[in-house]
């Protein structure tokens, strides 16, 4: 039998404490919309997202009614357009278009999938839809663009990490006037997960089935009220196990929703993602969490040690509560969207080196960060590769989403609105990494890659 | 199939009756009630069955809502509290 104390607290985790299902994402294989023509292959994706899809925001509307759980998006996520733009032929921005059509038309607010996996090398059609990403994403509201260049089995594309650091300026720049909003749906991924339900990184991986929903679940602010009512005494052991019996509440909410979804939608169910994704509003950051467990402000010394910590126990208490667990599955830090880590940046206590350390031990990477319009391309590109060196090495996903603000500068704001929220433009370490960058080619596959 | 419905708010009279009534007028069967005062403050909980009920779960809170004025009130399946509370 239900008692009174279980039903209040799943209440006040979701009244107070911000408690949410963050995305129920669709994945949209369109490997049967390639056509010789580009015009039919564009009528087929519309054709099949559509027929995919038509219902999905309306059966997530329906769990949310019934459940009392708000399911804050519903999203899409398509096969890597590159592959099939590649296959028919045509204007990569077409594609674009007939995706972001089709997301208006459905009603979902993201489609992800404007995306190449070039971790090895470029295909033609790779190259022609990396050059269209900037005009893409200015032209089209909902779409969203992600580029694989690097991997722990194949090495980092380094000749990709030098296009990608002038690319994101471009779609900065393109979208200067609605603060630089372009830059903020582009993502290069090292490992990129092929069932990440989250944006802006989400694809549907060519490994994947037809149509697939996979979940994202949030909750920083339950992690940060639960630490909190336990107060400073118990020791780090404690700390660990309380963070972890709330993921597995939190996760178990999710796969419950999953399972609705898909048994709705007449889709099979993929993967919850447990990943911690804060938002801007005050009560759902990940860096309150940190601060939660001892640090005076997110980024001080031990923000290391103390992220490490809640990532693994996020992952021990959410890999029992679901049967298929996926996508990125750790703490979220992106600047922009998490009201301690903008104070903390805006303070100068967390830095971009530090922000780098930290996402050695959890999900993703350089996350939502603003920096100076002016950072010349080739530092763009030796930030991407660095990280992606995090990933290759440690044989995790990381990512950089960074948002050059055009003619602004260190003291500067950008304000993206809504889950975007904004961010401070962050100092960056100009000296130059032009040579290397220059130099071109692939940085090996680290030996960890051998394992067979 | 059953649902809880929670009532969370200022003490007065009258308030079990009003959600009782609104819910046989939907047609759902109340199965148990725990219901506490604690001062000023008033909560309750409430297991119904709705294998009879006449409208949607969304239906019956938006009826709570505007028969019991001034009060939290939340409708929700008993399955999400079953998944988050019980392995």
């Amino acid at each position: 039998m239900l008692n009174m104390t279980d039903i209040m607290e799943t209440i006040t985790m979701i009244q107070e404490e911000n408690l949410d299902i963050r995305t129920i994402t669709m994945g949209i294989s369109l490997l049967d919309c390639c056509d010789g023509n580009p015009e039919t292959s564009c009528e087929k994706i519309y054709k099949k997202i559509y027929g995919c899809a038509r219902d999905l925001v309306k059966t997530g509307d329906g769990i949310e009614q019934k459940y009392g759980i708000p399911i804050i998006n519903k999203r899409i996520s398509v096969t890597p357009m590159a592959i099939l733009a590649g296959a028919s032929g045509g204007d990569p921005l077409r594609y674009a278009q007939v995706l972001d059509r089709v997301a208006g038309d459905v009603g979902v607010n993201f489609i992800g999938g404007f995306s190449a996996l070039v971790h090895k090398g470029f295909s033609p059609g790779d190259r022609a839809l990396i050059r269209c990403i900037p005009e893409a994403l200015a032209a089209t509201e909902r779409v969203c663009a992600s580029v694989n260049v690097g991997s722990t089995k194949s090495g980092i594309n380094m000749d990709a990490v030098a296009l990608m650091g002038a690319m994101i300026r471009q779609a900065a720049e393109r979208t200067a006037d609605r603060q630089c909003i372009g830059a903020a749906k582009l993502v290069v991924f090292c490992n990129a997960p092929e069932d990440n339900p989250f944006m802006a990184g989400a694809f549907h991986g060519p490994g994947e089935p037809d149509c697939v929903i996979n979940v994202g679940v949030s909750g920083p602010g339950v992690v940060r009220a639960a630490l909190k009512k336990a107060g400073p005494d118990c020791d780090l052991t404690a700390v660990a196990e309380i963070i972890k019996k709330t993921a597995f509440k939190i996760t178990r909410m999710g796969q419950m929703v999953g399972n609705e979804a898909s048994a709705k939608l007449g889709v099979p169910f993929g993967i919850v993602d447990l990943s911690l994704a804060p938002t801007p509003a005050i009560g759902d950051s990940v860096a309150y969490i940190l601060e939660e467990i001892g640090l005076d402000v997110c980024g001080a010394h031990g923000t290391t040690a103390a992220l490490a910590l809640l990532n693994d126990a996020v992952k021990k208490g959410g890999v029992m509560a679901s049967s298929s667990v996926g996508g990125l599955s750790g703490a979220f830090i992106p600047v922009s969207e998490d009201a301690g880590m903008i104070a903390a940046a805006r303070s100068g206590a967390l830095t971009v080196e530090k922000l780098e350390a930290m996402t050695a031990v959890c999900s993703v990477g350089l996350d939502m960060i603003v920096v100076p319009g002016d950072t010349p391309a080739d530092v763009r590109a030796a930030i991407i590769a660095d990280e992606a060196a995090n990933g290759m090495n440690t044989g995790k996903t990381t990512a950089v989403r960074i948002i050059p603000a055009i003619g602004k500068d260190v003291g500067d704001e950008l304000e993206f609105g809504g889950l975007l929220g904004s961010g401070p433009v962050m100092r960056l370490n100009t000296a130059s990494p032009s040579k290397m960058i220059r130099r071109g080619g692939r940085i090996p596959a680290p030996v960890q890659s051998l394992r067979n | 199939m059953r649902a809880v419905i929670t009532v969370i708010g200022k003490d007065m009279v009258g308030i079990l009756a009003k959600v009782s009534t609104t819910c046989a007028e939907a047609n759902a069967n109340v199965i148990e009630v725990t219901q506490s005062v604690l001062q000023e403050f008033f909560a309750m909980v409430m297991l119904i069955d709705m294998a009879k009920m006449d409208c949607e779960l969304a239906e019956l809170q938006e009826k709570l809502k505007q028969n019991v004025d001034g009060m939290t009130i939340h409708v929700m399946h008993e399955d999400i509290f079953n998944s988050m509370h019980r392995i």
